[in-house]
């Protein structure tokens, strides 16, 4: 991918997010988060990780965020835009913000693998579909396996929670 | 950068944009004949022959009216709204198979290999228009409108996706392409007439594709929001919906997205399950650019007739309750997608060709 389409799409994730914290609407906030798993699954189908990329849009644009929107619309939160701002805790916010990025910055700087510059993608045998699913059904079977029983418990228990009349 | 890429690819663009929204223009013009036929009326029949040139009317009635903003309303969000209504529709189109080969250019804007897996991605975003609408108008009845329609979308999507796994469970792929290369070698999905016919295992496995192809069928009905499960814009109930609120270019612009996702549902069901741009005895497009035009033809063709089903449907069936609606895609709808999976894991398992 050309560089120049990962720092359009970096920029729109940053910018958002940062969009996230910064608006005062909590409906401006949620569709910022949109935009910006939008740019998140740019970045990831640049790395031709098409699938990754998809499934965040699918399933944390088009469905988890769809529901956090309905939820905000739902309680109608105009309070939230009418409240001031504490200068105190926005510096609070950031001084903590940044020692963190300071203290990661410190870490990274001293890891050994940091110095060297990142080796070239290798390029893919199969496409990214079937290597997710190699790696599921092969290393990670038994997980996968648990973690499947579990949805399908939480979707029979859903369905049943809803099919039970209230008298 | 690959230039013959580059100019085949805008040159598809234009070209699957400008017959998308040629369609689009000549269903709405079928629709009110069609309904017209089916309540004994006559339709729009005064401007051009037959009434043809009626929606070129509409069109320009559209662009020359007022657009007004009621006061009410969220500004940024009330004219967001409509385009987010309108591109996700559109974008979707990119990665379905409408046509074999025209001069060794594969006729497909975007062959990627999670193809079915995007087009659900990207409909479940046409939902924030509706959502966005709904609130943005300020109003009771849009925001009933844009609520109703969100917990029906992400109820059907279930369905929807559950639909198509046996499809992939058969192919092992998600590009589009090989959906429709196994069913020119396999026969389609739900009629394997051609191939190896005589094949048990096929028309076996036919038997959980119709009920995937019901299922799925019926779920984009849900999903673009026509009869029998239009509750989001019920007439009677909620004025006009989540575009109450609306007029003019914007109003439209709803409008062709809902017409746009209908021209995208079907073109879907026509590539999973009735074997896209193929057709029995008919040569693709390696045979020569004559040929590669009349695969073109032959899946828009479809499109068309499925196009008229749900014109069809719409005036002949009444529109559900919304607790109908809810359990029919949750408690009905689902249960028998899930099912319908472990019949074709069983099969596959059990039934090898």
């Amino acid at each position: 991918m050309p560089s120049f389409l990962f720092w359009i799409f970096a920029a729109v994730m940053l910018g958002f997010g940062a969009a996230v914290v910064l608006n005062r609407n909590p409906i401006a906030s949620a569709l910022s988060l949109v935009i910006s798993f939008l740019g998140l699954s740019a970045l990831f189908m640049s790395l031709d990780a098409f699938f990754i990329g998809i499934i965040q849009i699918l399933v944390y644009t088009g469905a988890v965020m769809v529901l956090f929107l309905f939820i905000i619309m739902l309680l109608d939160l105009r309070t939230e835009t009418r409240r001031k701002m504490n200068v105190v805790a926005v510096v609070g916010g950031a001084m903590v913000a940044l020692a963190f990025f300071a203290q990661i910055c410190s870490v990274v700087g001293q890891l050994g693998a940091a110095q060297q510059s990142f080796p070239p993608l290798a390029s893919p045998k199969m496409d990214d579909v079937h290597s997710v699913g190699l790696l599921l059904f092969s290393n990670y079977n038994v997980p996968f396996q648990i973690i499947g029983v579990l949805v399908l418990v939480a979707t029979v228990g859903v369905v049943v929670l809803s099919k039970r009349e209230l008298r | 950068m690959d230039y013959v890429f580059l100019i085949s690819s805008f040159i598809k663009i234009v070209a699957l944009f400008a017959v998308v929204l040629g369609i689009v223009n000549y269903t709405v013009y079928a629709e009110r004949r069609i309904s017209a036929l089916i309540q004994d009326r006559l339709g729009p029949n005064r401007v051009g022959p037959a009434g043809l040139l009626q929606p070129i009317a509409d069109a320009l009635k559209f662009l020359a009216k007022e657009d007004l903003t009621p006061g009410h309303v969220n500004k940024f969000y009330y004219w967001l709204a409509p385009c987010l209504a309108m591109i996700p529709a559109i974008t979707t189109l990119a990665v379905i198979p409408f046509g074999s080969t025209l001069f060794g250019v594969p006729m497909v804007i975007a062959d990627i290999n999670v193809g079915v897996l995007f087009v659900f991605a990207i409909a479940s975003l046409s939902v924030y228009g509706i959502v966005i609408a709904g609130w943005s108008s300020n109003s009771k009845y849009p925001f009933l409108g844009g609520v109703r329609s969100t917990s029906q979308m992400i109820s059907y999507e279930l369905s929807l996706g559950l639909a198509v796994i046996p499809i992939f469970l058969l192919l092992g792929q998600l590009r589009l392409t090989e959906v429709v290369r196994y069913q020119i070698e396999h026969g389609w999905m739900i009629a394997p007439f051609v191939g190896d016919w005589a094949n048990p295992h096929k028309w076996l496995l036919a038997i959980p594709m119709m009920i995937s192809f019901v299922v799925f069928t019926i779920a984009i009905f849900a999903e673009t929001n026509r009869l029998p499960f239009d509750l989001p814009e019920a007439e009677t109930e909620l004025v006009g919906g989540y575009h109450t609120e609306y007029g003019s270019m914007k109003f439209a612009l709803f409008f062709l997205g809902e017409y746009v996702a209908m021209i995208t549902g079907s073109a879907i069901i026509v590539t999973l399950f009735l074997g896209g741009w193929h057709f029995p005895w008919i040569p693709d497009g390696s045979q020569g650019w004559g040929w590669g035009l009349v695969n073109i033809f032959v899946f828009f063709s479809k499109v068309v007739v499925l196009l008229c089903v749900f014109i069809w449907v719409r005036w002949t069936l009444p529109r559900f309750r919304y607790d109908q609606l809810m359990r029919l895609g949750w408690v009905f709808f689902f249960e028998i997608a899930l099912a319908n999976i472990f019949l074709v894991a069983i099969i596959l398992a059990y039934f090898p060709s």
